[in-house]
C-alpha cells in the first residue's frame, strides 16, 4: 500500500492566476494511491515545507508530489523536506505546473485539465520510484581557475587566502586581463594599474597559486570533485628560468609590428612583454614577425641575452592537473565596429573605439596618457563620443553592455579636466548610470559641460582635406537631424563573447544563453553555478557587467567553488544505470556506447558480465537503450516508469 | 462536431529542451496546451519502443527534443537518439505508421521560443492529419 502526499502550490498568483488550485486539489485527493492532497501559497516558504514535513511525519507518508514550479528551481529544496523527515529524498516527483501549464496557457479550464496531467504522470512515476542512497567520493582538494583577469584574479586570492590550492591558467603572456588595458576607472578615477597590479604581484607570491601564463586548457574530463584538466604551456620561445625580465631583447629587437595589447595604437618588439608590470615580467618571441624564425637571419635577441635564455626551438609542453572545481572567468572581446559600415571605423582615422581611447590615456599606454589624433598626432579639440555600439542594436546585440555609458563619461571628463577649452559631446540614446555613485558622476559630467545629444547617430563621414569626421545624427530633443564636424570620434563599443568562448563551452559541457554568453544555472538564485556540478562562473564570461561587479561575482564563485572543494568526500547522484546480472550476456554493446568508459565486461566462473563503475557513469542511459535484452535499466527511469506515466496521460488509468 | 485536439507527448533532455521548455514558460510564451512533457536525462535515452508506447496508448504526435548535435551533455546522445529515430521513421512507413507523427528537433536552453514555435507548429502539423486511429480501441 502506498500513502502519496501531493502539495500544490499557488505561488501567489503565478500558479493560482490560471489554474484552479482549489479545484484541482479535490480531483487529485482522489487518485489512486493519494492519500491526501494539499494546497498552499507558497511550497517553497518555511511554513510550506514544514506542511510536508509534518504530514510524512503524521500521516505516514511514504511517497511525495510537489506541483509547482520547474524542479530545477526547488527540486532540491523539496529532496531536503523529505531527508530532514527521514524519507528518502528519491521518493518525490515535481510536477511543473508553473513553467509549463500557467505561465504558457491562458485558458483556465484547460490549464487546470493540463495541471491535473502533469500530476497524474508525477503520481505514476513516484508510485514506482526506487529509494537510492547517494554514493561518496573523494574530492580533490584545489580548484581550476580559467583566465586571470580580475575575476580570476580575485577569485583565486579568494580561495588561496582560505588556505586551497589553485592552478590558474592565463591565455596571455601576463594576468591582468581587459581590466590593465585601462586607464582610469569609474566613478572613482582610481588608475587602474594602482589596484589592479598590487593584485598580481599577491598572485605571484601566493605559493597556494600555481599560475600557468601563456597556456591554454585544451581537456577536461571527470566530475565534480574529481576532474582532470589538461594544460597546454605555449612555448615563449625561451627558457623561462633562466630569463630574469632585463628587457635588452626588447630593447634591441630590430622588428616593430602594431601592437594588439595597445589596440594597434602603438608598436611593439617581436619580442615583448605585453606592459612594463607583466606578471611574470617574462617575455614571448611572436614567431610570425620574428626575423630569425621566418628567415633565419638577425639572433640578436640571442646574441645580447645575459642570461642565454633565448631558445628559438623551444616547443609547447604538456601538463595534466587533477582539480575538485572549476571557475570559469574567460572575460570578454569587444565588439568589433567594422560590421557597423556606417560609423566609418577602419576607413576613417579619427574614429577610434573606447578600448583604443583607453590605450591612448593610459600613462604607460602608446602616447603616454596623452590623447592624439592618429591622422596627424594633432590634440583634439572637438570630440564626440558615439554610445551603444553594437549594443542595444536588433542589428548587432541587443543587449546593453553595462559600461559604455560610464566610460564615454569617465574619458570624456578626463579629456576635459586635461584640456577645458575642448569640447565634447556624447551622442546616447539612454544614459544608464545605474551602479554605485554613478548617477553623481554623470551630474559632474554634466556640470563640467559635456554636451549630451540625444539620439542614434546615423552615420559619420570624413571632410576629406582636414580629415575630420562629421556625425550626422537625429537629435531626438530638438526633432531634427543635426551635422557636428569634430576633430576625434570615440566608438563606445560593447562587449561581446570571447572568440573563443564556444571552444570552452564544448569542452566543459556549458550552456549558452540567447546573448552567447555562458548560461548560469538560475538567472537570480544561482547567478554563478551552472548547469554542470562542480564548474563556476566569474566577471564577464556570464554577461557585461563592470569592475564591482565582476569581482563581487569573482568572489560569489569563490565561495562556490570552495563548498565543494572544502569537503574531503562529496556525495554523488545515484541515478545512474545498473546491470542485472542475471539477465546480461555479457556482449558488450553497452560498453560500445558508453562515452566515459565507465561499463567493463568482467568473467566469471562461467559467464561474462557487464559491470557499471557507479562513480564514473553520469546516468545518461545510453546503455540502456542499447542493451538488446533489457538487462541494464537506468534508476527511476525504467521502461515501466515511462510506461506508466505515458498510461497515466494518454491510457487514463490514474 | 468538438474541434479535434491533438495529444503530444514531448520527451525532453534535462540539459537542453527542459531547459529551454522552461525558459518559454519564463519568458511567458504562449504555445497550445496539447503538450506532455516527460523529462528524460537525455534524448538518447529514448527507447524507440517509448515513441511507438506513446503512439499504441493513442498520443497523435511524439516529439523528441534534446540538444544541439555537438552540444549533447553526455557528449554524444543526441546522435544516438537520431540514428534511433530516423531508422524508427524508416520503419513506422512499412509498418503502415504514419511517421509525420514523430517529430525530432534539437532545442538548445536558450531556445525558449523555438520550443514554443516547434510546439505551435506540430500541433498545426497533427491536426491536419487528424487524429490517431490506433488510440481507438
Amino acid at each position: 500500500m502506498t500513502n502519496i502526499g501531493v502539495y500544490i502550490c499557488h505561488c501567489g498568483t503565478n500558479i493560482a492566476g490560471v489554474v484552479d488550485v482549489e479545484g484541482l486539489t479535490q480531483k487529485v485527493a482522489k487518485l489512486k494511491d493519494v492519500s491526501l492532497a494539499k494546497d498552499y501559497k507558497y511550497m517553497c516558504s518555511e511554513p510550506g515545507q514544514d506542511l510536508i514535513r509534518e504530514d510524512i511525519k503524521n500521516r505516514n507518508l511514504d511517497r511525495v508530489v510537489v506541483a509547482a514550479c520547474s524542479p530545477r528551481m526547488h527540486e532540491n529544496t523539496y529532496k531536503k523536506v523529505l531527508a530532514s523527515a527521514g524519507l528518502n529524498p528519491f521518493l518525490l516527483e515535481i510536477a511543473n505546473i508553473r513553467e509549463q501549464a500557467s505561465w504558457v496557457h491562458l485558458d483556465k479550464e484547460k490549464t487546470t485539465d493540463k495541471a491535473l496531467d502533469l500530476i497524474k504522470m508525477a503520481v505514476a512515476k513516484v508510485r514506482m520510484d526506487e529509494p537510492l542512497t547517494s554514493l561518496s567520493a573523494n574530492v580533490i582538494q584545489r580548484v581550476l581557475v580559467i583566465g586571470a583577469g580580475i575575476a580570476g584574479i580575485q577569485t583565486s586570492l579568494d580561495i588561496a587566502n582560505i588556505g586551497f590550492d589553485v592552478v590558474l591558467v592565463e591565455k596571455e603572456q601576463s594576468i591582468g586581463g581587459r581590466m590593465s588595458q585601462l586607464g582610469k576607472t569609474f566613478p572613482t578615477l582610481d588608475c587602474s594599474a594602482c589596484i589592479l597590479t598590487p593584485k598580481m604581484v599577491e598572485v605571484s607570491l601566493n605559493p597556494r597559486i600555481k599560475l600557468f601564463t601563456y597556456s591554454e586548457v585544451e581537456e577536461i574530463s571527470g566530475f565534480i570533485g574529481n576532474f582532470k584538466a589538461k594544460i597546454r604551456k605555449k612555448s615563449r620561445g625561451l627558457d623561462e628560468s633562466l630569463c630574469t625580465g632585463c628587457g635588452l631583447c626588447q630593447e634591441k629587437c630590430p622588428t616593430k609590428v602594431p601592437s594588439e595589447y595597445d589596440e594597434k595604437m602603438g608598436k611593439r618588439k617581436a619580442i615583448y612583454t605585453l606592459f612594463p608590470q607583466a606578471v611574470p615580467n617574462i617575455p614571448v618571441i611572436d614567431r610570425a614577425s620574428c626575423l630569425y624564425i621566418t628567415k633565419g637571419k638577425c639572433g640578436v635577441c640571442k646574441k645580447v641575452c645575459p642570461a642565454g635564455a633565448i631558445d628559438y626551438e623551444r616547443t609547447d609542453e604538456f601538463i595534466e592537473e587533477e582539480i575538485g572545481a572549476v571557475v570559469v572567468a574567460t572575460g570578454f572581446d569587444p565588439f568589433d565596429p567594422v560590421s557597423k559600415e556606417e560609423y566609418g571605423f577602419g576607413i576613417y582615422r579619427n574614429v577610434i573605439t573606447g578600448l583604443q581611447l583607453e590605450r591612448l590615456l593610459h600613462a604607460a599606454g602608446p602616447t603616454k596618457g596623452e590623447v592624439v589624433r592618429p591622422s596627424d598626432g594633432a590634440i583634439p579639440k572637438r570630440i564626440a563620443f558615439v554610445q551603444c555600439v553594437g549594443s542595444r542594436d536588433e542589428h548587432a546585440n541587443k543587449y546593453c553592455s553595462r559600461v559604455c555609458c560610464m566610460y564615454a563619461i569617465k574619458n570624456a571628463l578626463l579629456i576635459k579636466e586635461h584640456h577645458p577649452e575642448s569640447e565634447i559631446f556624447i551622442y546616447y540614446i539612454d544614459i544608464r548610470a545605474f551602479g554605485k555613485g554613478y548617477e553623481e558622476f554623470y551630474k559632474r559630467a554634466q556640470e563640467n559641460g559635456i554636451k549630451f545629444m540625444r539620439g542614434r547617430v546615423a552615420e559619420i563621414f570624413e571632410e576629406q582635406k582636414s580629415r575630420n569626421p562629421v556625425i550626422r545624427a537625429d537629435d531626438t530633443l530638438l526633432g531634427m537631424v543635426t551635422e557636428n564636424e569634430l576633430d576625434m570620434v570615440v566608438l563606445s563599443v560593447g562587449m561581446i563573447p570571447r572568440s573563443d568562448s564556444s571552444k570552452i563551452q564544448k569542452m566543459l559541457g556549458l550552456a549558452a544563453s540567447p546573448d552567447g554568453f555562458f548560461m548560469e544555472a538560475h538567472a537570480k538564485l544561482r547567478p554563478v553555478d551552472t548547469l554542470v556540478d562542480g564548474v563556476f562562473l566569474a566577471g564577464t564570461a556570464q554577461g557585461p557587467k563592470d569592475i564591482p561587479d565582476t569581482v563581487a561575482q569573482a568572489k560569489g564563485a569563490a565561495s562556490g567553488a570552495l563548498e565543494v572543494i572544502s569537503h574531503k568526500t562529496l556525495q554523488l547522484s545515484p541515478l545512474i544505470s545498473e546491470v542485472d546480472e542475471r539477465l546480461c550476456r555479457g556482449c558488450g554493446d553497452c560498453k560500445d556506447v558508453c562515452e566515459y568508459g565507465a561499463i567493463e565486461i568482467v568473467t566469471l566462473d562461467t559467464h561474462k558480465v557487464a559491470r557499471i563503475n557507479p562513480a564514473i557513469c553520469k546516468g545518461c542511459g545510453a546503455c540502456a537503450v542499447a542493451c538488446c535484452n533489457g538487462s541494464i535499466k537506468l534508476r527511476n527511469y525504467t521502461d515501466s516508469i515511462t510506461f506508466a506515466m505515458l498510461d497515466a496521460t494518454l491510457g487514463g488509468a490514474v | 462536431m468538438t474541434e479535434f485536439s491533438p495529444r503530444i507527448v514531448a520527451f525532453c533532455c534535462n540539459w537542453c529542451s527542459y531547459v529551454g521548455a522552461d525558459l518559454a514558460g519564463t519568458s511567458r510564451l504562449k504555445y497550445p496546451d496539447n503538450i506532455r512533457i516527460m523529462r528524460v536525462m537525455c534524448s538518447g535515452q529514448v527507447f524507440p519502443s517509448y515513441i511507438l508506447k506513446a503512439l499504441e496508448l493513442g498520443a497523435d504526435g511524439v516529439l523528441v527534443a534534446g540538444c544541439h548535435i555537438g552540444d549533447c551533455h553526455y557528449v554524444s546522445g543526441n546522435k544516438k537518439a537520431q540514428e534511433r529515430v530516423e531508422t524508427l521513421l524508416r520503419v513506422m512507413k512499412t509498418l503502415g505508421l504514419d511517421p509525420r507523427r514523430v517529430r525530432l528537433e534539437w532545442i538548445s536552453a536558450s531556445e525558449g521560443m523555438k520550443f514554443a514555435s516547434t510546439v505551435k507548429e506540430f500541433v498545426e502539423e497533427i491536426k491536419e492529419l487528424g487524429p490517431n486511429l490506433l488510440g481507438v480501441r
